[in-house]
């Protein structure tokens, strides 16, 4: 079923994002301002469920790439934000039918929306993760042997181009030396898909899930009830820990936000592991929960998310787990998003603490 | 011996110290003219206790005058936003998220120029010199007053706002005052914009603020410096007042719970501030605020200031009171408290009335509020006590027990016990708590630089940095033993090779006045 965003809806819209960004996708605030101000300018924006994509659709997903604490100073142009989706389309030599968005969390829930309204373009209920990663490939639609390229950029500047690379790690690496010159924040356009491909490829109502998760937190506030725990409880997960962020360790070295934050309560620790996302839930040697699952942390009273960059040291916060899409749990995927992916020499383990069952097998087929 | 004075929206409060030791304590309502009050404190103070004008070190003052001044959008100047950052940043342009209100009460005009950095210190485009003297010459036609320059990365390159400021001056003349966002706030370009067209927006209320305080504390024979207390609880001298007004923004809180945690002897406590027309209930953690870890909003506007985290309940001595439901506020009578009150007189229910008439306190004629129903009287300060010790249950961070203290002329207002936190602490010149917190105003040094932390080299590096901050606070005048570390912020600048980091770290100290 369609239904329509407007500028009124974007406050739970990304407050719901930043719950299912765990941590990444830079602050909700811009992307939100950034949507709003387009909605308002260029009208509202027609969402579109995936069953009612039709088959001969011409899919992009548009999305920002570079440093989410470079886009809180340079902030964007609604022109660098269409011209990608011109460029790809002027290169597939088909015009564009519907925009889709790469991922939820932050910015990039919200950049989608801001491109749809400024095109005129209808917006699909759906998203290639049902979370946020840091990197290009890794969304479900690799999985189908969908490609990041043809994928174009552009800068604020007027800097436009069109990668057509052998596969999503080439497009990866090019794309993000571009993205540095180009001064790191850049938007890009990609992973073209058929009508047919992302009703397969994506993760379906991911747009209305956010909207109902920003919405669940703002009622339990105004019913006083606990918005920690209606949210743990509307994703199906679990509350892993709650205390008082007393470290965060920052270093980028690999070009990403790497850290790891350590938050205390009076008996015990948790430490998050982040790149961009949060990764790793362990306390005291145990490990709670991995990537691809969601780790999340939320203010420890009002349920407001805090993403990585975000976080300081004495806030009171509640760090909750919740299961990814199931096709994450798949041995290949588990190689593209798992702990192993991102240097932790550890198996994928779920929400609820339990190894992953893929990872447990190929872990019993070692020994 | 030295002053310290708060001047409220309902009270002006004075204290005379000698050290920690309060020599006088006085409260008398603000005036309209603020400066009048100010007088006929330090009068009443030397009535207390006998002084001559040279036997004063300092005078610290404390004020709400530039937030009230936003929060009503009164005296506020013709403001002008410039921002270099184009072919950037168009989306968002500056006074983007702002109340229509505030934007018409500075009569705002906004601004975008080429020029601004990248995260690396590239320029994004070089200045353009006559697209900003065409800027000016519309400012000048707009009647603009006084200008905010903001540029994209300003904290990690400057130069190019203060080019841009040093051309605008150029066409506008030296009447119109310039304020630089480095200046003002930290990375966040749009929340480091929005405080510096606060600030410049309240740049001429500042002189003219700065020139009645100053004037009124003359004219009482005292030459000794005059501070106001910024939001850290720091001190800030009159010159600096003029140039950044938006740094007394929150001392009014800070000001109340420190003076709470000197007059009581408790570190970590909640504070409960009642004043005139609000309840503002902060915590105190090893004798400091705890700070918001989220963006604050200052009058629907965002910024990224470092503020103390109050939760403000629209009660307080002022509040006018519903006698159908019992309801009290948001509504206040604030300074004319002492004529519209029915126990001064006046024809207006006030939480002070039904004090009064519950015998909590002994204010003006407690006869004309005889004929009060005693049910109603309980029941509205039932309530009060209720919203109160919810407000201190939402702000307390784990269950355990923590000591409320009550501070504050309204705070008469509250119960002995309170549900869920028992006793309430009421230290000795509650009331004027706030002029306390402002005597014993401090004084900082802060360093903010980028710096290359080499691999397992953090902590060194960090405690280089923080003994820097110390040396600078010393340097500014704190006592050496009493200099501590309140502020730190840590934020990597990604993408630059070795680990370049911003650090931002705030020591503090007392200002050493060789008592």
């Amino acid at each position: 079923m369609s239904w329509t965003i407007s500028a009124e809806q974007i406050p739970d819209l990304a407050r719901g994002a930043a719950v299912l960004g765990t941590g990444g996708g830079g602050d909700p605030y811009i992307g939100a301002l950034l949507a709003t101000q387009a909605l308002r300018e260029h009208g509202d924006v027609t969402v579109v469920s995936l069953d009612e994509v039709p088959e001969n659709a011409v899919v992009l997903t548009v999305a920002m790439m570079g440093a989410p604490t470079v886009m809180v100073e340079k902030l964007p142009s609604l022109d660098e934000v269409t011209a990608p989706v011109h460029a790809l389309g002027t290169y597939l030599g088909r015009p564009v039918t519907h925009i889709a968005c790469a991922e939820v969390g932050g910015v990039n829930s919200t950049i989608p929306i801001a491109a749809a309204a400024a095109l005129g373009l209808p917006l699909l209920d759906a998203d290639g993760m049902g979370r946020a990663f840091p990197e290009l490939q890794m969304v479900l639609p690799t999985l189908y042997g969908v490609t990041a390229s043809p994928l174009a950029f552009s800068d604020e500047k007027g800097n436009i181009g069109v990668l057509q690379t052998v596969d999503n790690s080439w497009t990866e690496r090019i794309a993000r030396v571009a993205c540095v010159e180009m001064g790191c924040s850049i938007m890009i356009s990609g992973f073209p898909m058929s009508g047919l491909q992302a009703r397969e490829a994506l993760v379906p109502g991911s747009l209305s899930q956010c909207v109902e998760i920003g919405r669940t937190i703002t009622t339990a506030r105004d019913d006083k009830a606990d918005p920690v725990d209606r949210t743990v409880r509307l994703l199906g997960g679990r509350e892993l820990f709650a205390g008082k962020v007393v470290d965060v360790q920052r270093a980028t070295t690999t070009g990403f936000a790497r850290g790891r934050a350590r938050i205390e309560s009076a008996d015990a620790s948790v430490t998050l592991s982040f790149q961009n996302e949060h990764l790793i839930a362990e306390s005291d040697g145990t490990v709670l929960a991995t990537t691809p699952d969601l780790i999340m942390v939320l203010d420890h009273d009002s349920g407001e998310p805090i993403t990585t960059e975000a976080l300081r040291y004495g806030q009171r916060v509640r760090v909750i787990s919740a299961p990814s899409d199931e096709r994450w749990h798949s041995a290949e995927a588990l190689a593209m998003v798992g702990p192993g992916y991102f240097g932790y020499d550890l198996p994928a383990h779920r929400f609820d603490g339990t190894v992953d069952a893929v990872a447990a097998a190929s872990l019993e087929g070692a020994a | 011996m030295h002053i310290g004075i708060d001047v409220g929206g309902t009270n002006t409060d004075a204290v005379l110290m000698d050290g920690t030791r309060v020599l006088a304590g006085v409260k008398h309502s603000t005036t309209p003219d603020v400066t009048s009050g100010i007088v006929q404190a330090i009068e009443d103070l030397r009535s207390g206790h006998a002084f001559a004008g040279a036997d004063i070190d300092a005078v610290m003052i404390g004020t709400t005058h530039f937030i009230n001044a936003l929060v009503q959008a009164k005296r506020l100047a013709p403001t002008a936003a410039l921002r270099l950052g184009l072919p950037a940043t168009k989306a968002l342009p500056p006074l983007v998220d702002w109340p229509e209100a505030l934007v018409a009460a500075i009569s705002a005009r906004s601004y975008l120029a080429h020029g601004g950095y990248e995260f690396d210190g590239r320029p994004i485009s070089p200045l353009d010199p006559d697209e900003l003297r065409a800027h000016a010459a519309d400012m000048k036609a707009a009647g603009i007053r006084s200008v905010a320059v903001s540029s994209v990365f300003s904290p990690v390159n400057h130069d190019l706002e203060v080019e841009a400021g040093r051309i605008i001056a150029e066409e506008l003349g030296p009447d119109v005052a310039i304020s630089l966002s480095h200046e003002i706030g930290r990375i966040g370009l749009l929340e480091r914009e929005n405080a510096t067209i606060i600030n410049a927006a309240l740049r001429e209320l500042a002189a003219e603020i700065v020139d009645g305080l100053s004037t009124a504390v003359r004219k009482q024979g005292i030459e000794a410096p005059i501070f106001l207390s910024q939001n850290d609880g720091t001190l800030m001298d009159e010159d600096y007042v003029r140039l950044y007004p938006v740094a007394t923004f929150a001392s009014g809180p800070t000001n109340s719970m420190r003076g709470a945690a000197l007059t009581s002897g408790l570190e970590t406590c909640a504070v409960v501030d009642v004043g005139g027309t609000t309840a503002d209930i902060g915590l105190l953690i090893n004798g400091f605020p705890r700070e918001t870890s989220n963006e604050v909003k200052v009058a629907g506007i965002r910024t990224n200031f470092r503020m103390p985290d109050v939760l403000s309940l629209g009660i307080g001595g002022g509040s006018i009171v519903d006698i159908e439901t019992g309801e009290v506020g948001p509504e206040s009578v604030g300074y004319r408290l002492t004529s519209e009150a029915l126990v001064f007189g006046g024809s207006t229910l006030t939480a002070t009335d039904i004090a009064v008439a519950a015998g909590r306190a002994d204010i003006g004629d407690p006869s004309k509020v005889a004929h009060l129903d005693p049910a109603l009287v309980q029941r509205v300060l039932a309530r009060i006590a209720e919203r109160v010790a919810e407000a201190v249950d939402r702000m307390r961070t784990s269950p355990e027990p923590i000591p409320v203290v009550a501070v504050g002329g309204g705070s008469i207002l509250l119960p002995d016990e309170l549900t869920l936190f028992g006793t309430v602490h009421r230290p000795e010149n509650y009331a004027v708590a706030n002029a306390i917190g402002a005597s014993i105003a401090q004084v900082g040094g802060e360093i903010d630089k980028v710096y290359a932390i080499e691999p397992g080299r953090r902590d060194a590096a960090l405690a280089e940095v923080r003994a820097e901050a110390i040396d600078k606070a010393i340097a500014a005048g704190a006592s050496p033993k009493t200099v501590t570390i309140v502020d730190f912020d840590e934020v990597p600048i990604p993408y630059l090779p070795g680990n370049a980091t911003r650090i931002r770290v705030k020591a503090v100290g007392d200002l050493d006045m060789g008592v």
